[in-house]
C-alpha cells in the first residue's frame, strides 16, 4: 500500500507571522530583513504583497526599496517565529506522531497509519490542517499530498499560497513531469544548467534518462535525482526528537560567521572577531563532545565582496577555544595585510574533520608538557552554563567596541536542513 | 462591522483565573483599567484561535458578562481583549 505523506509549508513565514501579530500590516508590502546598521540588511522573507513588486529573498534592502518605495521593513523576531512554528507543529502532532520538520516553516507528515482515525480521506485531513492553521495561527499554509516525500514537497511548492495539491499515481505525469527540472528538490541552478546542456529541461525527461548517462555525467547523485523524479523515493518521515538532535544527525563541521558592523581594517578588530567566532565554534564542539582536526576560515572582502577560504590541520584534535582561535588567526594573519586598501567585510571560522573527544588521542613524544587549555575551557563553560554566555569574556573580544556585547553562540540557530542526513 | 465601532485595539487586562489540578485555566473576572471588575457569568466556548481583529494568538474564551458576549484571549501568560475604540 502507498504511504500518505503531507508536506506543509507556511507561506512567507516570517512576514505572515508579523502580519498575524499586527493586523495593520495586512495587505501591505512587508519584508523581514536583517539590521541595516549592522550591515545585515538583506531581505529574509517577503510578504505576498511585496512579492508582487518583484522583491526577492536575499536581496539587499536598497534594491528592494527601489522596486517598492512604500516597503515596510521589519526586524526579525525569531522567538516569535519559533513560537508559531511550535504551535503549528502541535497541530500536526494531533494527526500523526511522524512529523519531520524541514526548517522552521516546513514539515513532512506521514499519516498512513492514522488516516482512518480521521475519516480515511487524506485530502480532508489536509484541508482540516490548513483551516486550523488559518484559524488558530492566523497564517496560511500550502500543503502537498503524495505517496513520497519528494512529490509531497513538490506539491506544496506547486500552488501558493493557501492551497492543497494532491499528486497521485494518476496525475503525477501531467503535473510533476511537465514541470521544469529546477522544481525538483536538490536541483539547484548549477545542476539545472548542467541538465539543460544535455537537453534535459523537465522532470519527466530526467525520469526517463538512462542509467549509464546519469552515472557518467552526474555520478551517484544523478541516479538519486532520477529516483526523486520517478517518485520512487522511499525515505521515511523521521520524527524529530530535540534531545537526540545531535545523535541522529551526523554533524560534519561546526562553523560560525559574521558580517562585521563596519569594515575591518586593523589586525586588532580582526583578531577580536576571530576570537568571538572561535569561542562559539569551540564551545559548541565541547557541548557535543567532539574535537576537530582541521580549522578553516572564510574571508569576504569589503570592496568587491569576493571571498576565499583556507584551512589547516591541527597537530592533534582539539576543542579548545584557544587552539581554534590561534589557528584561525594564524591562517588569517598570513593572508591579510589589514590595511585601508584591504577591508574585510565578513569572517567565518569552521572546525571540521571531527573525532569523538576521548582521552585515547595520540600524544606527541616531542612536545613539552602543554598547559591543558581545555581544562580552562571546562571551567569557563561551567560558568557560562550557570550565568549566561556573556558573564565571562576574553580581553581580545573587548578591543572592538562595535563587537562587544555580541553573543554569537546564543544567536546561532542550527536549521534542520538537508535531506540526506541519516 | 458593527455600527459605531470604528476599530478594535489589543488591550491587555488584569484577569482573576482559577487553575485546576489538570492545569485547565478558567477566567473568573476581569478588572478594567478604571478599576471596575466584571464577573464572568459563563464561558460559552474555549478554543485556540488567532485574533483576526487585533492580531496575536492564544486560547480564546468566548465569555458572557451580563447580557454581553465577548472574546477573552489568553496569550500565555497575559490576557487581552479586543477593545472597541
Amino acid at each position: 500500500m502507498d504511504r500518505i505523506i503531507l508536506h506543509s509549508d507556511m507561506n512567507s513565514f516570517y512576514a505572515s507571522v508579523e502580519q498575524a501579530e499586527r493586523p495593520e500590516l495586512r495587505g501591505h508590502p512587508v519584508v523581514v530583513a536583517g539590521k541595516e546598521e549592522l550591515r545585515h540588511g538583506i531581505v529574509l522573507t517577503k510578504s505576498i504583497e511585496a512579492k508582487k513588486y518583484g522583491i526577492q529573498t536575499a536581496e539587499a534592502l536598497w534594491q528592494a526599496r527601489k522596486k517598492c518605495p512604500d516597503l515596510i521593513v521589519l526586524p526579525p523576531r525569531y522567538k516569535l517565529y519559533r513560537k508559531y512554528s511550535e504551535m503549528a507543529r502541535a497541530i500536526y502532532y494531533q494527526y500523526t506522531d511522524l512529523v519531520e520538520p524541514f526548517g522552521l516553516d516546513e514539515c513532512w507528515l506521514d499519516v498512513t497509519g492514522s488516516i482512518d482515525l480521521h475519516g480515511g480521506d487524506a485530502v480532508v485531513v489536509a484541508r482540516e490542517i490548513s483551516e486550523r492553521i488559518k484559524a488558530e495561527l492566523g497564517c496560511t499554509v500550502s500543503i502537498g499530498l503524495s505517496w513520497n516525500k519528494i512529490f509531497a514537497k513538490f506539491g506544496s511548492d506547486y500552488k501558493k499560497p493557501d492551497a492543497i495539491t494532491h499528486i497521485t499515481r494518476e496525475n503525477y505525469r501531467e503535473i510533476v513531469w511537465s514541470s521544469p527540472a529546477r522544481d525538483l528538490l536538490y536541483v539547484g541552478p548549477a545542476t539545472e544548467r548542467k541538465l539543460h546542456a544535455y537537453g534535459i529541461d523537465t522532470i519527466g525527461q530526467l525520469a526517463c534518462a538512462s542509467d549509464a548517462f546519469l552515472k557518467r555525467k552526474f555520478g551517484k547523485i544523478g541516479l538519486v535525482l532520477r529516483v526523486f523524479a520517478r517518485g520512487e523515493d522511499l525515505t521515511p518521515v523521521k520524527p524529530y526528537d530535540p534531545s537526540a538532535r545531535d545523535v541522529q544527525r551526523e554533524i560534519k563541521s561546526y562553523g560560525n560567521g559574521l558580517t562585521a558592523p563596519h569594515p575591518i581594517t586593523t589586525a586588532k578588530d580582526a583578531r577580536a572577531l576571530i576570537w568571538i567566532l572561535s569561542e562559539s565554534v569551540a564551545q559548541r564542539m565541547r557541548e557535543d563532545g567532539v574535537q576537530a582536526r582541521t580549522v578553516a576560515i572564510g574571508v569576504r572582502n569589503d570592496t568587491d565582496l569576493s571571498g576565499y577560504g583556507c584551512q589547516t590541520k591541527l597537530d592533534k584534535p582539539s576543542a579548545a577555544t584557544r587552539i581554534v582561535a590561534q589557528t584561525a588567526w594564524a591562517l588569517l594573519a598570513c593572508n591579510e595585510p589589514f590595511d585601508e586598501e584591504h577591508p574585510i567585510r565578513a569572517l567565518h571560522v569552521r572546525a571540521c574533520d571531527l573525532v569523538d573527544a576521548t582521552p585515547t588521542n595520540q600524544l606527541s613524544l616531542f612536545d613539552d608538557a602543554q598547559p591543558d587549555w581545555e581544562h580552562l575551557d571546562t571551567c569557563i563553560d561551567e560558568l557560562r552554563r550557570r550565568f549566561g554566555n556573556t558573564c565571562i569574556i576574553r580581553g581580545t573580544e573587548l578591543l572592538d567596541q562595535a563587537l562587544s556585547g555580541l553573543d554569537v553562540k546564543a544567536e546561532n540557530t542550527v536549521h534542520p536542513v538537508g535531506f540526506f542526513h541519516r | 462591522m458593527v455600527q459605531g465601532i470604528e476599530s478594535r485595539r489589543k488591550h491587555y487586562v488584569e484577569v482573576l483565573a482559577r487553575t485546576d489540578e489538570d492545569g485547565r485555566v478558567t477566567p473568573v473576572s476581569i478588572t478594567w483599567q478604571d478599576g471596575r471588575t466584571f464577573e464572568i457569568d459563563r464561558i460559552l466556548d474555549v478554543r485556540r484561535a488567532a485574533s483576526l481583529k487585533v492580531g496575536g494568538t492564544g486560547t480564546r474564551y468566548l465569555i458572557r458578562i451580563g447580557q454581553a458576549t465577548t472574546y477573552l484571549f489568553h496569550e500565555n501568560p497575559r490576557w487581552f481583549v479586543e477593545e472597541k475604540v
